[in-house]
C-alpha cells in the first residue's frame, strides 16, 4: 500500500532560499574573520602539522609481542574469520616445519598479512583475539606508492606493534606441566 | 567387506514390531529392534528413539557405528515406566491412561533399551544439571587449547560447553598435564591432555579395523590413550579415529595446523582411489583442497574410509597440471582445436580410429566416448589397475569406474584385452588415429616380445604393447589428461581435463553403486571438464545434439544405456543407487 507523506508547504521566503544562503554566508564570514584577525584556524597544515588522536582512538591493527619478546599470535584465525572486509590473511604453519619462537604454545602463523587498504579500523580483530595478540594502535595514516606496499606482513606488523605485556597463559601452562614431569612415576 | 560396512548383501529386513514410547511428552512409534553397529538386531535404545524423534541427546562415547560402552555419562536422561499395581496390572489414571512411575535415578540413553509405554524426559532441570555436572568434570583437567587445537569448530566439547558449560572454572588446583604432540603412528598425532577417554578410538580400531592397537594406560586422572610401547598405530584406517574422536585429542598429521575447520567448504564427493567408491566430503577453501573426510553411506562405506584414499588428493593441485590446449605443441584454443579435431575424425575411415578411455572417467564421459566409438567404428579399451584388497573397504580394482566402462561398452568384462589388438593395428598401419583419455600409456608400453612371453593380459597389470615408438607411428595422437606426462608429450592434440573434484559426474562402483559427485574447486587455466568438450566433439562428429548440463546428460544416458534405465540425476540422491552389474 502506498503511503503518502505529507510535506510541509514552504512559504514564499523559504521557496526563495535566499535567507538560508545568507545564513550560511554568515557562518563562513564569522570563521573568515576569526582566522584573519583572531588567529584561530579551524584547519590544519597537514602533513607538516599532524592530528593527535585522543586515547582510545582505533587506528591500524598491529601484532604485539609479550614481555619475553615472544610472538603472542597462535594462528587461531579467528580475526581472519571475523574481519568484515576480509583484510586479514593468515597462512597457518601446516607441515611447513615452522617452529614457534617460544616453546609453550605449539602454533604460530607462518605468515600474517593485513591489507591496510581494506581495513576499516572496526576493532573486531582485537575484540575476538583470544591471545590479546592484535591491537588497534593510534596509526591512521598509511602511505604507499602501490597497493602491495600497503599489505603489511607478519614481520612489519610485529615491529610496528611492539610489546604488550599480558598474562602469558601458555607459559604458565608449560611451567605447570614441567613441575609435574616426574609424576606419575615412569617405569 | 565387514558386516558393518554395507547393507548391500543383506536380505530384506523382516518386519519389525513397533512399540510406542513418549519422548518429552510426545508419543512416537519406534521399531522394537534396531540394527546395532555390527548390523545385528538388538532392542532399540533410548538414544536411538530420541534420534528418530529428532530430540537431541548430547553424547560423547556413543557412536552409531561402534559398540556401546556407556562410559561418558553425558547422555543421562530421566525416564518413567507404566506403574504396576500389586496385582502386576498397570495402574490407570482417572482418565484411563496408564499411570507413569518416574524412576528415581536417571539412565544413560545410549545403553538403556526401550520398553513399551516408557516415557523419556530429556529437558527436565535435573537432566540439565546432570549434563552440566558431567561437562564440568570432563573439563577439570582439560587444557582448553582451543586457539591452537585442530578440532576447534567441530569439537563436541566446545559445542556442549556452549549449551551446558559454565563461564568460569571452579577448579582451583593445578590441572593434571599429560603428554602433548605424541607421535602415535605415521599419520596420527595424540594430545593426551585433550582426551576425554570416551574409548571411541579404541573401539574403532579393535572392532572395525580389527587391529587392537590402542588402549588406556595409567590410572585415575593419569589415564592416557596409548599404543603398545614401540608399536606404531599404522593400519590403513587410523585416520578414522580422528573423525570419531569427539575432541581434538587425535589429530591428523596431514591436516595438522593446515586450516581451521570453519573455513572449509564441504562438497559431497566420491573417493576415486579404488572401486569401492567411498562417499566423502571434500574440504576446500579458495580453490585449494585441504582434506577428505568420509561421509555416511550405509550402502558403501558406513562412516569410514581408508587412509590411502583419504590422503590421495595432493595430485589435484600439483604443479605439472595441464593448463593449455596444445595443437602439435603450440598453444591453441578450445574451439580451434575441437573444430580441427572434429574435421579430422569426420574424415577418418571406419576402423582407423582407436580409443583408450580411462576407468577413472565418469559414466557420462564414457558414454559420450561410446557414442564417438560407435560413429567412428572404433576399437576401444581402457587400462586395468589392480592392487591389493583388504577385508574392510579397499578393493583390488584401483579404478573407480571400471563398471562404468563396462556398462557403457568401452571395454569388455576383462579390461585391457583389446590393448594388444590396438598395438597390432598401429603396427600394421591400420589404426592411424588414437584417442587417449587420462592414461599415460607410453609409460608402461613394453616391446611385444616381452609381452608375448606372458600368457594372458590379466597377468599384466600395467604393461601392454603400446610403446612410445609405436605411438610415434600414429598419424594423430589425441591425449586428454590432467598432468603432463610421456604420452602428452608425444601427442598432437593435448586437451587438458579436470580432476573429479573440479567437475560433476557419476561413478559406478565395483558393487554397482551409481553415485554422483559435486564440484569442489575450479580447474586451473584452460582445463575443462571432459564431458563438456566431449559433448562438443560428439556433436561435431556425429551431428547429434545432446544435453549441455550434467543432469540432462545423465538422464539421457539413463534412457539409452540399459543398465542405468530408470535412473535420474535427482533420484541418485546423496548416497546413490545400486544397479545390476
Ligand atoms: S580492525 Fe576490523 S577491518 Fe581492520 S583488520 Fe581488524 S577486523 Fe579487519
Ligand atoms: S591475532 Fe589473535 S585472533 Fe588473530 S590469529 Fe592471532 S591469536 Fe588468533
Ligand atoms: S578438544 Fe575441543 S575444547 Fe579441547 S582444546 Fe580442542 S577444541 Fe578446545
Ligand atoms: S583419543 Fe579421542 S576417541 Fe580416543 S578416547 Fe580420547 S577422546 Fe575418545
Ligand atoms: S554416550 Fe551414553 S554414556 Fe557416553
Amino acid at each position: 500500500m502506498a503511503i503518502t507523506v505529507n510535506r510541509k508547504k514552504l512559504n514564499f521566503w523559504e521557496r526563495l532560499y535566499l535567507p538560508a544562503v545568507v545564513g550560511g554566508l554568515k557562518v563562513t564570514g564569522r570563521h573568515l574573520f576569526r582566522t584573519l584577525f583572531g588567529g584561530k584556524a579551524v584547519t590544519m597544515e597537514y602533513p607538516e602539522q599532524k592530528w593527535t588522536v585522543p586515547t582510545g582512538y582505533r587506528g591500524a591493527p598491529y601484532l604485539v609481542k609479550d614481555q619475553d619478546g615472544d610472538t603472542k599470535c597462535v594462528s587461531c584465525q579467528l580475526c581472519e574469520f571475523v574481519c568484515p572486509p576480509k583484510a586479514i590473511r593468515i597462512t597457518p604453519p601446516g607441515t611447513s616445519g615452522l617452529k614457534p619462537d617460544r616453546d609453550n604454545a605449539e602454533k604460530m602463523p607462518l605468515e600474517f598479512e593485513i591489507n591496510m587498504l581494506r581495513c576499516i579500523y572496526c576493532g573486531f580483530c582485537q575484540e575476538v583475539c583470544p591471545e590479546e595478540a592484535i591491537f588497534l594502535k593510534q596509526d591512521w595514516s598509511h602511505v604507499g606508492t602501490n597497493r602491495a606496499e600497503l599489505i603489511y606482513n607478519k614481520e612489519k606488523l610485529l615491529s610496528l606493534g611492539g610489546a604488550a605485556p599480558g598474562i602469558q597463559k601458555w607459559k604458565h601452562k608449560l611451567e605447570e606441566a614441567r613441575a609435574q614431569e616426574n609424576f606419575p612415576v615412569k617405569v | 567387506m565387514s558386516t558393518a560396512a554395507t547393507t548391500e548383501t543383506k536380505p530384506a529386513a523382516p518386519a519389525i514390531e513397533k512399540i510406542k514410547v513418549k519422548i518429552d511428552g510426545r508419543e512416537i512409534e519406534v521399531p522394537r529392534l534396531t540394527a546395532d553397529w555390527s548390523g545385528k538386531l538388538t532392542p532399540t535404545t533410548m538414544i536411538q528413539a530420541c534420534e528418530l524423534a529428532k530430540t537431541d541427546v548430547p553424547h560423547y562415547c556413543y557412536h552409531p557405528k561402534l559398540p556401546v560402552v556407556g562410559n561418558c555419562r553425558m547422555c543421562l536422561v530421566e525416564y518413567g515406566m507404566p506403574a504396576l499395581g500389586p496385582d502386576r496390572k498397570p495402574v490407570m489414571n482417572a482418565d484411563g491412561t496408564p499411570k507413569i512411575a518416574k524412576m528415581p535415578r536417571p539412565a544413560i540413553a545410549c545403553a538403556t533399551p526401550l520398553s513399551p509405554g516408557m516415557e523419556i524426559y530429556t529437558k527436565t532441570p535435573a537432566v540439565k544439571q546432570m549434563r552440566e555436572g558431567v561437562l564440568e568434570s570432563l573439563l577439570i583437567n582439560h587444557p582448553l587449547d582451543c586457539p591452537i587445537c585442530d578440532q576447534a569448530g567441530e569439537c563436541k566439547l566446545q559445542e556442549y560447553s556452549v549449551d551446558y558449560g559454565q563461564s568460569a572454572s571452579r577448579f582451583v588446583e593445578a590441572k593434571v598435564h599429560k603428554p602433548k604432540a605424541v607421535d602415535l603412528g605415521p599419520r596420527i598425532m595424540l594430545d593426551a591432555e585433550r582426551c576425554i577417554l570416551c574409548t571411541r578410538c579404541i573401539r574403532f580400531t579393535r572392532d572395525i579395523a580389527k587391529d587392537d592397537a590402542l588402549g588406556i594406560i595409567n590410572r585415575g586422572s593419569y589415564n592416557t590413550i596409548s599404543t603398545y610401547p614401540g608399536m606404531p598405530f599404522d593400519n590403513n584406517y587410523t585416520l578414522n579415529t580422528v573423525d570419531v574422536c569427539p575432541v581434538g585429542a587425535l589429530t591428523s598429521k596431514d591436516f595438522r595446523f593446515q586450516m581451521r575447520a570453519w573455513f572449509l567448504k564441504e562438497t559431497k564427493s566420491v573417493c576415486t582411489s579404488c572401486a569401492t567408491g567411498c562417499s566423502i566430503l571434500i574440504g576446500s577453501r579458495e580453490e585449494k583442497i585441504y582434506r577428505y573426510t568420509p561421509r555416511d553411506n550405509d550402502a558403501v562405506n558406513a562412516s569410514w574410509m581408508c587412509d590411502a584414499g583419504r590422503l590421495n588428493y595432493k595430485w589435484i593441485s600439483r604443479e605439472d597440471r595441464l593448463k593449455d590446449v596444445l595443437v602439435r605443441g603450440q598453444k591453441s584454443t578450445w574451439p580451434a582445436a575441437l573444430n580441427e579435431l572434429s574435421d579430422k575424425l569426420k574424415k577418418a575411415p571406419a576402423g582407423s580410429v582407436a580409443i583408450i578411455a580411462s576407468a577413472r572417467q565418469t559414466n557420462e564421459e564414457l558414454w559420450l566416448i561410446s557414442k564417438l566409438k560407435a560413429k567412428l567404428g572404433a576399437i576401444s579399451d581402457s587400462i586395468p589397475r589392480v592392487g591389493e584388497a583388504d577385508k574392510l573397504l579397499v578393493s583390488a580394482d584401483k579404478n573407480p569406474n571400471t563398471n562404468g566402462a563396462r556398462l557403457t561398452g568401452i571395454c569388455f568384462t576383462e579390461m585391457g584385452i583389446n590393448l594388444q589388438k590396438i598395438a597390432d593395428g598401429i603396427e600394421q598401419g591400420k589404426i592411424k588415429v588414437l584417442i587417449v583419455f587420462g592414461e599415460n600409456i607410453a609409460k608402461h608400453g613394453v616391446s611385444n616380445d616381452r609381452l608375448r612371453e606372458r600368457e594372458t593380459i590379466s597377468e599384466v597389470v600395467d604393461e601392454h604393447g603400446l610403446t612410445p615408438a609405436l605411438l610415434a607411428k600414429l598419424e594423430t595422437l589425441v591425449v586428454s589428461d590432467i598432468h603432463a606426462n610421456e604420452t602428452t608429450r608425444l601427442a598432437h592434440y593435448v586437451l587438458p581435463g579436470c580432476a573429479h573434484a573440479e567437475k560433476r559426474g557419476t561413478f559406478t562402483s565395483g558393487k554397482g553403486r551409481v553415485q554422483k559427485f559435486m564440484k569442489a574447486v575450479e580447474a586451473p587455466g584452460d582445463a575443462r571438464a571432459e564431458w563438456e568438450f566431449l559433448h562438443d566433439l560428439v556433436h561435431n562428429v556425429t551431428g547429434q545434439n545432446g544435453f549441455v548440463t550434467i543432469e540432462g546428460l545423465f538422464n539421457q544416458m539413463a534412457r539409452e544405456v540399459p543398465a542405468f534405465s530408470g535412473l535420474t540425476w535427482a533420484a541418485l540422491g546423496d548416497t546413490g543407487v545400486t544397479v545390476q552389474i
